[in-house]
Order: structure tokens, then sequence, then C-alpha cells
């Protein structure tokens, strides 16, 4: 289980990069959450893989999971998912502000080439 | 009482960003008000801390009552007293300039600063290394807002790069979070230290790359050399008393770089004890000599102050690298400095471009300003501090810092030190005399400065004489902070002793 865990989240977080580095606002924006997709799961999995684990210390369990993980990855899941929301209105005002989706703006580079 | 006051920093500033939600668009009088009022309380709270952290105790907070090393904590020592109230004070000089009317261009202005400083406060507060990431978020995603504040096009433009960036390094910090907490099983930054030293040799490798993945993701914060090419266009294009803030938020990276590697990666942590040290000097001596060249090369006065910010980092940076007391006295006295020094240099640069119409912050001879004698004074005083002429505070501080480096590390240190404070001085008599003296005379009837606009600028740039004449306590409190920092061992007193007892918070 360890190693295909390992194997999504590394391509996951290979897909995000090179997504992210992308010369248009929408293809960086998928990137970045698709980053921060594979940052949870590495988070989630640093207490160690546990399946059928309880969470909660209950009464007659000796088998846990490791809760920390589980709410942290919730915390960076909320944070991530404004974020989100947030870049998105960003980009769209970036295409409505500058009328192109580049994330550099072209017309200014060439703008100072001429001068 | 006297021991939740802790937390007040944090509570404060959300209770008022929260208070300004309410009827967002109503009339901005009682938001100035709200704003200006809650921003003088947090001074006051924090030069209370100030006085409480003096008495060398390391205090902390457990919230919920959850006791350290399972809570989240915050800690108040000197250093964050310190942090906080340079925060609190820079922040009422930029929301009294704000008031002038930069507050009415864009919807929600005091709301996002108030919030903005809750995250601030919060970063330097906290004893929890993922409560920090929190915190950074929160601060960051105020800044974004800001940032963006009074829209236009080169705002917007400049907000995505910082955006897209800063997304990128969270989710870094992310990562190297979940590496620490993998190989320590903790997040208490105190705990975290004394798991580190007696970890298991096979682990090492693994956290070391957390380590250095966490230098990186402060390195973006800070704008150290490889990492800064976000910062003179953020800087500059953001709206005055915003930029004026976003000096601090350079610092917040610095802070983080001092406080996780001194305390978990510091000289008690084994085998790797001081590791990044030799990597930070080489970085920190690059950005320094960049940041020269950047401030020669600056055609604007905006991005001139941005560049300035950049060759104080670096110098930040070197001091803490050396890993000593006497660098780190040197580098909190500078780091109170430069914070207010560039502050007020971004707020003055807004003031003369408001005045001068159509030449803006350009440095080019054009009209000249409305009342030059008193923003040449400002210019002149506050060009001096940057640069470090004396009598002024940036003087001292670059002073105290060349002292403070042993044979080995002068002849570096000192020349590019030197170097790019030149490179500062030459930039700024260019600018100056382009603005002030190479100008036509300027219109007896344009814009003056507003009352609001001159309080703020004297709460800035007014700090540094005043800074060199208070020289004297401020020095033995920043010794003593330095102390303080490499006092590992009191740290693990103060914090982990209690938890057996049951804590006594």
């Amino acid at each position: 289980m360890e190693a295909l865990y390992a194997t999504v989240t590394g391509f996951l977080a290979a897909s995000g990069l090179y997504l992210a580095l992308r010369g248009r606002t929408f293809p960086v924006v998928v990137g970045l959450t698709l980053l921060s997709y594979a940052v949870n799961l590495f988070l989630f999995s640093t207490g160690g893989l546990t399946t059928n684990g309880a969470a909660v210390i209950q009464e007659g369990v000796s088998y846990y999971a490791d809760p920390l993980p589980q709410a942290l990855v919730l915390t960076a899941i909320v944070i991530g998912f404004a974020m989100t929301a947030f870049s998105v209105i960003l980009a769209m005002r970036v295409r409505g502000d500058l009328g192109s989706d580049q994330v550099n703006d072209q017309r200014e580079e060439s703008k100072e080439d001429k001068s | 009482m006297m021991h939740h006051l802790i937390i007040l920093p944090i509570l404060l500033p959300l209770l008022s960003g929260l208070l300004m939600l309410v009827k967002r668009d109503s009339v901005v009088l009682p938001r100035r008000a709200i704003a200006l009022v809650s921003t003088a309380t947090l001074l006051a709270i924090s030069a209370v801390l100030v006085v409480q952290s003096d008495s060398g105790e390391i205090t902390y907070y457990a919230l919920g009552d959850w006791q350290p090393p399972f809570g989240i904590i915050l800690v108040l020592d000197r250093l964050s007293a310190l942090m906080v109230c340079l925060t609190s004070f820079l922040a009422l000089g930029s929301v009294a300039y704000a008031c002038a009317g930069d507050d009415r261009k864009g919807s929600n202005f005091h709301g996002l600063f108030q919030l903005q400083l809750m995250g601030i406060n919060g970063a330097f507060l906290t004893g929890d290394i993922f409560n920090l990431f929190v915190f950074f978020e929160v601060l960051l995603i105020a800044s974004y807002s800001l940032l963006m504040h009074g829209g236009g096009k080169d705002r917007t433009q400049a907000g995505f790069h910082y955006v897209a960036l800063n997304l990128a390094g969270s989710a870094m910090f992310l990562i190297a979070l979940g590496v620490l907490y993998g190989t320590t099983g903790t997040l208490n930054m105190v705990d975290m230290s004394q798991k580190v030293a007696t970890l298991d040799p096979s682990r090492l490798g693994l956290l070391k790359a957390g380590a250095f993945l966490l230098l990186v993701v402060f390195g973006l914060k800070a704008a150290i050399l490889p990492l800064y090419f976000w910062l003179p266009r953020a800087y500059s294009s953001a709206p005055a008393p915003v930029a004026a803030l976003f000096a601090i938020m350079t610092k917040v990276g610095v802070y983080a770089i001092l406080r996780i590697y001194t305390l978990i990666f510091g000289d008690s942590a084994g085998e790797l004890a001081n590791f990044v040290q030799p990597w930070l000097w080489w970085f920190a001596l690059a950005t320094l000599a960049l940041g020269g060249v950047g401030v020669l090369s600056a055609r604007d006065l905006r991005s001139q102050v941005a560049y300035l910010i950049i060759i104080s980092v670096g110098t930040l940076l070197v001091g803490v690298s050396m890993s000593r007391e006497a660098p780190f006295a040197a580098l909190l006295y500078y780091m109170i400095h430069t914070t207010l020094a560039t502050g007020g240099l971004f707020l003055l640069a807004d003031a003369i471009s408001e005045q001068r119409g159509k030449a803006g912050a350009r440095i080019v001879s054009g009209r000249g300003v409305t009342q030059p004698a008193l923003l040449g004074l400002f210019y002149f005083v506050g060009a001096m501090t940057v640069v470090g002429l004396p009598p002024l505070s940036g003087a001292i501080g670059k002073v105290l810092l060349l002292d403070s480096a042993l044979p080995s590390e002068q002849p570096w240190l000192w020349s590019l030190l030197l170097l790019s404070s030149l490179a500062g001085l030459i930039a700024m008599s260019r600018s100056g005399s382009a603005v002030f003296w190479k100008a036509t005379r300027g219109d007896e009837e344009g814009p003056r400065l507003k009352v609001a606009m001159l309080a703020g600028l004297i709460l800035l740039i007014g700090a540094s004489p005043v800074m060199s004449i208070l020289a004297g306590p401020i020095t033995r409190f920043t010794d003593a902070s330095a102390t303080q920092l490499l006092d590992h061992s009191a740290y693990v007193e103060a914090i982990l002793s209690h938890n057996v007892a049951g804590g006594d918070s």
C-alpha cells in the first residue's frame, strides 16, 4: 500500500508542478490545486498508514491511527480551499484587467523592447 | 488577568477586523476610529508585554488549557514581545497615513489591515510549528487582498505573481512540516528541539531535508537571493500604507529563520547543530551584494525602497547566520531600525509622488513638490538613517553588526555591508537631488500634506532619531533578548517542566 500511495502522491505533485510552471493563468491555478492535493495526501500519511484504526481513544481498542495528521490535513484542506477560490477570482481579474490570460504581461515586455 | 495578556495581540485585531465586516459599505469615519483605537491599544498592550518579558521569565499561554507538548501554546519571551511591539508601532504609522484617504480607494481596507496584524502577531507569538503555518496563511491571505487594494493593472499582475508564488511556498511549508512531524512526532517547537537531539541516526537525512525545505519557505518570505524576484514589483505597486506594513513581512521570514534555526536546530541539536548557518551566510552575503546593485538600478522611488529592503534582509540574515550573542543583539537593534525606516520611506515616496503630479515617484527631474522644505527634511532624515550615516539609528545598528564579526568573517561582511551602504548612499543622493533640487518650481496651489499623512511620517521616520537617543535602553533589551534566545535550557525549563504537575495556567 505504501508504494502505491507514494506513487500516486508523487505523480500528483509532479503534474501540479508542471502545470504551475505554464504561462497561462488557468493551468497555473489548476497546477497549484493539484499540488495542494498532493500535499494533503502527503500530510495525511506522515503519521504512518493504518487501515481500520481508531482515531479517538476508546475502551477495548488497542489498534489506533495517529489522529494528529488527520486534524492537520483538515486545516490544510480548508486553507487550501480558500486559497484556490481566491486565486480563481484573481485569475479572472487578471483576464479582465489586462485582456490576456498570460501570467507575464506580454505587451509590457514588447513595450520595453521598443524603448 | 495579566496572564491572558499574551493572547490579546491576536484577539484584539481579530475582533476589530470582524467588527468592520458588519455593514461593509458604511461611512468611513467610524471604521477609521475603530482602526486607530484598536492599533493604539495594541501598541499599549505590546508595550506592557515588553515590560513583562523584560523580567527574563519565559511565559506561555496554553490555549484551551491543553498543556504542552500536546496543546497549542503561545510563547512570550523578549524576542516575541519586541517583534509584536515593533509591528504595532509600524501599524499605527500606516493606519494614520491611510486615514488621509488611501483607505477610501477600495473596500474594507481597515478590516483587512487588522486581520493582517492578527496574522503577523500570531506568527511572532506562537510556539507551535503548525500554528506558525496557520498564522502565515492568515497574514498572507490578508496581504493578497491588501496588495490589490485600489485596483489597477500593475497591481493585478504583481498580485497574481505574489499569490502564485506564495501558494507554492505554502505547499512546500506543509511538506516540510509533514516531514518534521513524521520524523520527530511532535509539533511543539521546544519539544521538537529535544527530539531532534536524540533522533535515530537513520532518520537524520530525512529530517535534514525537511529542515532545508523549511529554509526555502522562510527564505521566500524573507526574500533572500534566489527567491526575492517577486518583492520589488509587489512592494512598489502596493498602496503606500500597505507597502509600509509589508516592511515587517520580510521580517516575519527572518524571525522564523532566527527562531527555528536557533531553537530547534541550534547548539542543542546534536548532530544537526547549526547546519544551515554556513549556507545562510553565503546566500545572505549574495543578497546583500545584489540589493546594492538593485538599489542603483531602480528608476522609481518605490522600487528603490524595495531594494533597500532587500539590502536590509541580507544584513539581517548575515547576522542570523553568525549565530552568536553579539550579532543577534546587533541584528535585533537593526531590525527595529530598518523596519521603521523603510516603512516610513514607502509613505514618503507616496507623499512625494502625490505632490509631483505627472512625474510621480519616478526618479526624473520634473515639477517640484509643493512643500519642498518639509518633505525634503523627511527625505534627508530617512535617507541618512537607511544608508547608515551617523548619528542616526542606521549607523548604530550597522556598527554594532560590523563590530560583532570575528576576524575570519570580517573581510566578507565588512566589504559587502559597507559597499552596499555606499550603493544606497549614491542612489539616495541621486534620487534626492533629482526630486528636490533639479525640479522646476513647484505649484504653490498643489496638494499639501494632510495632518494624518504628517502623523504617519513623523511616527515612522521620526522614530530613527528617537532610537539613537534611546540607544542605551534599546541595546540593553536586545542584548538580553539575544542571551535569552541562545539559552536553550531556559525554554525547556519554562515550557516542558510544567506538564507533569498538570500546569499552572
